[in-house]
């Protein structure tokens, strides 16, 4: 299978690789996928006192499309605001990278991630209240 | 790009050059290009010659009788003819059939075919090490069984079944044998005169000779009969219609001399390659061989390298050519049916690649290819979450994972 330009961009040089501390009160994490389904997304945003995502990091395990969608996804939540980042949709993350019909599920998965962050943030901010 | 190095023999191989010339020598005005079922004049008699001498080159190769090779389109082609020929002729005797779960497509899709017609199949288990038992199948017989159909050598994995004990077992309950034989054959030795084996499936262009050619052996003592899947001039014996393409049954007698001349020199070499390549993994972390190395051919190795995904391993390696048991590249998302059915975790069947090497394979090609997998295992392992959770002593299996 031949995988576009901006795939290949993504998988060569995938944009903030890391990790937070996941205990850390600014952190919110997102783990989407399984393994038995040969994909896993972690994706990780830091988010400030104003409800801005400052930060944020990835790690995926999955096929080049898969580390592609979280890698893009890293770069896209930067600067947004919780809501805005929670509204970015699957067929958008999918329309940038050109993704073939059998990989939209890797960008479903980013799309997953990006409202399981948001979610495990705000979850810790209401325990916090 | 330079093109990649060739780390798929087990999928097909080149045409060995001496195959090619002897082949080239039937095409053209001045070679023989006649049709071997030409009676009356001197073209048809020189292919008749040819297409024979062929036929004992393969004979001689499996140690049978040139009269029981049946010339066929490959070894899909010839899993086919043996399992519905059986099946069909012996439908009166019962509609019972016995295979393995880690047969090739061209087996197992012609089970599901039977079995839409009527036929019962029973799917037998490997166990982990990839390899199906003679009791499995002695457990398996029925009063209405006529055939068993269970591999020599694995494609995926390259594990070779006891083919000897199971066709003492069908001989005994008087059921016919069939192996597909297509990764065995000019790799390691079959000898048909030894073996209680009634049919056996070979293709050329995985023992170095073109693609589209293949051969059926169908013993003749005891007899074994079939029903025809190709109608038409009554060619092999009716077994097989269709005028015999002679460059490619040339070849395939010359690729299976060459392979009968050089197997022992050739087995050795493809092991030693096979071998540094494993080594070359060796020291490194949640790296799992699939199948039992103990019965195993030469030039094939399954390999999983847990917490990277196979697709996205195999898109780091460009300058390889090889193939992955991930889901990905089948487009489907479960991993390889091989690899489950030993009863591998999904995720270890998702990571793994095969490595096979060949008549063409170096030294040099080997370490280049260690080099740039290890690379890309410790790349793809820094991306990984799943790494990540091993390396923190996370136990995978105790998440609760929303599978999708
Ligand atoms: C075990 C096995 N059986 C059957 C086949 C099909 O052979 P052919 O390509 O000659 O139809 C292959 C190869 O693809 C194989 O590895």
């Amino acid at each position: 299978m031949a995988y576009s330009d901006q795939v290949m961009d993504h998988y060569q040089n995938p944009r903030n690789v890391g990790k937070f501390d996941d205990q850390d009160d600014q952190i919110g994490t997102g783990m989407v996928g399984a393994p038995a389904c040969g994909d896993v997304m972690r994706l990780q945003i830091r988010v400030n006192d104003e409800g801005i995502i400052e930060d944020a990091k990835f790690k995926t395990y999955g096929c080049g499309s898969a580390i592609a969608s979280s890698s893009l996804l890293t770069e896209w939540v930067k600067g947004r605001t919780l809501d805005d980042a929670a509204q970015i949709k699957n067929t958008e993350i999918a329309e940038e990278l050109a993704l073939p019909p059998v990989k939209i599920h890797c960008s479903v998965l980013a799309e997953d991630a990006i409202k399981a962050a948001v979610e495990d943030y705000r979850k810790k901010l209401a325990a916090q209240a | 790009m330079k093109a990649p190095v060739y780390f798929d023999y087990a999928a097909t191989t080149p045409v060995d050059p001496r195959v090619a010339q002897k082949m080239s020598e039937c095409l053209m005005t001045e070679g023989n290009f006649g049709n071997p079922a030409s009676r009356s004049h001197k073209f048809g008699w020189e292919a008749e010659e040819a297409v024979e001498l062929a036929r004992k080159q393969v004979a001689d190769l499996l140690n049978c009788d040139p009269r029981e090779i049946v010339w066929t389109s490959g070894a899909t082609e010839s899993d086919n003819l043996a399992i519905k020929g059986i099946a069909q002729f012996y439908k009166g005797k019962g509609k019972h059939l016995i295979t393995s779960k880690i047969e090739h497509k061209a087996v197992l899709d012609t089970c599901r075919h039977l079995e839409r017609d009527g036929y019962e199949v029973t799917y037998l288990e490997p166990g982990e090490d990839g390899l199906i038992t003679p009791q499995q199948v002695a457990d398996a017989i029925r009063e209405d069984t006529t055939l068993v159909s269970v591999m020599h050598v694995n494609n995926e994995i390259g594990v070779i079944n006891d083919i000897a004990g199971i066709g003492e077992v069908c001989r005994a309950a008087k059921v016919f044998y069939h192996v597909d034989a297509a990764q065995s054959a000019g790799k390691i030795p079959v000898d048909l005169e030894s073996l209680k084996v009634d049919l056996m499936s070979l293709s050329a262009h995985k023992m170095y000779g073109p693609k589209g050619v293949g051969v059926l052996y169908v013993r003749r003592k005891p007899r074994v009969r079939l029903e025809a899947q190709m109608h038409g001039g009554g060619h092999e014996r009716g077994m097989r219609s269709g005028t015999l393409a002679t460059h490619q049954l040339v070849g395939m007698g010359e690729c299976c001399r060459i392979a009968q001349l050089e197997m022992a020199s050739e087995a050795d070499r493809t092991l030693a390659l096979r071998e540094r390549l494993r080594r070359g993994f060796d020291d490194m972390e949640e790296v799992y061989v699939n199948g039992d190395l103990n019965a195993h051919v030469p030039g094939i190795i399954n390999i999983s390298f847990n917490y990277v995904e196979g697709e996205s391993l195999i898109m780091s390696l460009p300058e390889i050519a090889l193939s992955s048991g991930s889901a990905c590249t089948s487009a489907s998302l479960e991993p390889s049916y091989v690899l489950r059915a030993l009863g591998m975790n999904d995720e270890l069947a998702h990571s793994s690649l095969r490595f096979s090497v060949g008549r063409f394979t170096t030294e040099e090609d080997v370490d280049g290819a260690i080099e740039q997998v290890r690379h890309a295992v410790e790349k793809l392992r820094e991306l990984s979450p799943l790494w990540d959770m091993y390396k923190d002593g996370v136990d995978l299996d105790s998440i609760e994972w929303a599978a999708h």
